[in-house]
């Protein structure tokens, strides 16, 4: 693949929560900003969302549509909605993707690779995973405008927090057609 | 005869404070200058977008005092005690921990620390991890490295057998970092530890990541080639920065070697993201 394609890509808005036919229109390589509400998750609020629903429970937030960033901001100094933040590699929480994507998750920004069963399941649930550039989170604070904690406060930087984003930069890396950015003769 | 220098625990915490607010928030000036280089080679044009986003997010932290990272890493020290430096009003240990809870409560960095079992977080990002080395002299020497999770999940020590020699160990490092593809956020440090036992090797891979960057190893010219041939066969694989593919897949790659047991062949391969902070001080 010519990733020297990727860049006549200018990049795109989106707004999340996620309609079901923006998916549909998501290749993989696009660039694209994303706006709107997502929600951060990540190894903790996994387990205890994964044990909700096992339970019967309801999860935090409401998951049809729903974008789930893999982020643990730092903490938010006086005067800012938020402290650094940025993606945590996603293959983590690829133990509960399925069940999520079952239930309604549209979208997940993280970074690096996802399994085989994760970008099969994307592809059968017509979702998307977005990969966001690591280690720029003094940068990718500037997106955010307001967060706040809707869960498991206990947990500290691994609570689910609400985020009202703005212009997050990111690159499609599975589409709803089962393509992945990733899967090159290079990665063996 | 030699008269002990006497050195506060609290000058100890105050140091180890500054360090760390330091290194997470200023790229040091080698690392900044290996990354414009990796742009101005970079022919990817994804790649060079993120190595562009990298170097302003260094300009944008380090006005804004703000985190390079969310992930503001478990606190590793490195201390060279000279034998003949006294510690007064406190212990070492202590001051040291004392350091890093008051620079990851002060600095608005994020506490990554928790129990392995209940992964509940301690709050604080202690303890830290110390490596500790007496040496000759009164002066203490203390490194502050905030290591981030992601790259450090991407690192191993493996068990390699005597046959296998500098091709396999070669081999071997091509391979992990083929297996972490983007995951530790390249474009990386591959820090080698090789020889010493199950515990001494990634110890070294750890203190390679503290040698200025691309700056080949010193003293031994083997290990110099190696790093040459081995930085060379790593930005073939064609990873690039973010794993979007490209050029620079490493920034670098550093070796460090001790004598092993005859039967063994221990390699540590320690992979540190773009995001390489690290300080310095000497008391």
């Amino acid at each position: 693949m010519n990733f020297n394609v990727l860049m006549e890509n200018l990049p795109r808005r989106i707004a999340a929560p996620l309609a079901p036919e923006i998916c549909e229109d998501l290749k993989v390589g696009d660039r694209l900003l994303i706006g709107g509400v997502v929600y951060t998750a990540r190894d903790a609020a996994h387990q205890r969302i994964a044990a909700a629903l096992a339970r019967g429970d309801d999860p935090p937030f409401d998951l049809d549509g729903a974008v789930i960033f893999y982020a643990g901001p730092s903490p938010a100094p006086p005067g800012r909605p938020i402290g650094a933040i940025g993606p945590t590699t996603s293959y983590r929480m690829d133990p509960f993707t399925p069940l999520l994507l079952e239930r309604g998750l549209r979208g997940m920004i993280g970074k690096g690779r996802r399994s085989e069963d994760v970008v099969r399941a994307i592809a059968r649930h017509r979702a998307v995973y977005f990969g966001a550039i690591g280690g720029i989170a003094a940068l990718m604070a500037k997106c955010v405008q307001r967060a706040e904690i809707v869960a498991y406060e206990d947990l500290g930087p691994e609570a689910v927090r609400r985020l009202e984003i703005v212009d997050l930069p990111v690159v499609v890396v599975n589409d709803a057609r089962g393509g992945d950015l990733f899967a090159r003769p290079a990665d063996g | 005869m030699t008269t002990a220098r006497d050195l506060s625990a609290r000058c100890v915490a105050e140091t180890v404070r500054e360090l760390f607010l330091t290194a997470n928030t200023v790229l040091p000036a080698d690392v900044l200058a290996a990354l414009e280089g990796a742009g101005e080679r970079e022919t990817n044009g994804l790649g060079r977008y993120v190595l562009e986003r990298i170097l302003e997010n260094a300009r944008v932290a380090h006005e804004e005092g703000m985190p390079l990272c969310q992930d503001t890493g478990l606190a590793v020290v490195f201390l060279e005690i000279g034998q003949d430096l006294h510690i007064v009003g406190g212990d070492l240990e202590t001051a040291v921990q004392e350091g890093v809870r008051q620079a990851y409560r002060d600095g608005f960095l994020r506490a990554s620390v928790c129990d392995p079992l209940t992964r509940h977080n301690t709050g604080d990002n202690t303890p830290a991890v110390l490596h500790t080395a007496i040496v000759p002299g009164d002066r203490l020497r203390i490194t502050a490295l905030p290591k981030g999770g992601g790259s450090e999940n991407m690192s191993s020590v493996a068990m390699l057998v005597p046959a296998a020699g500098e091709a396999g160990i070669r081999a071997h490092v091509l391979d992990r970092v083929r297996q972490a593809g983007p995951n530790p956020c390249p474009p990386v440090i591959v820090g080698v530890g090789i020889g010493g036992s199950l515990d001494q090797a990634p110890v070294l891979a750890k203190q390679a990541l503290l040698r200025p960057v691309g700056r080949p190893h010193p003293t031994d010219a083997r290990l110099a080639a190696m790093e040459a041939a081995l930085l060379e066969e790593i930005n073939r694989l064609g990873i690039g920065p973010q794993g979007y593919g490209g050029e620079v897949t490493a920034l670098a790659v550093h070796v460090e070697m001790r004598p092993c047991h005859i039967a063994c062949l221990p390699v540590a391969v320690n992979l540190q993201c773009h995001a390489a902070r690290h300080r310095t001080a000497i008391l």
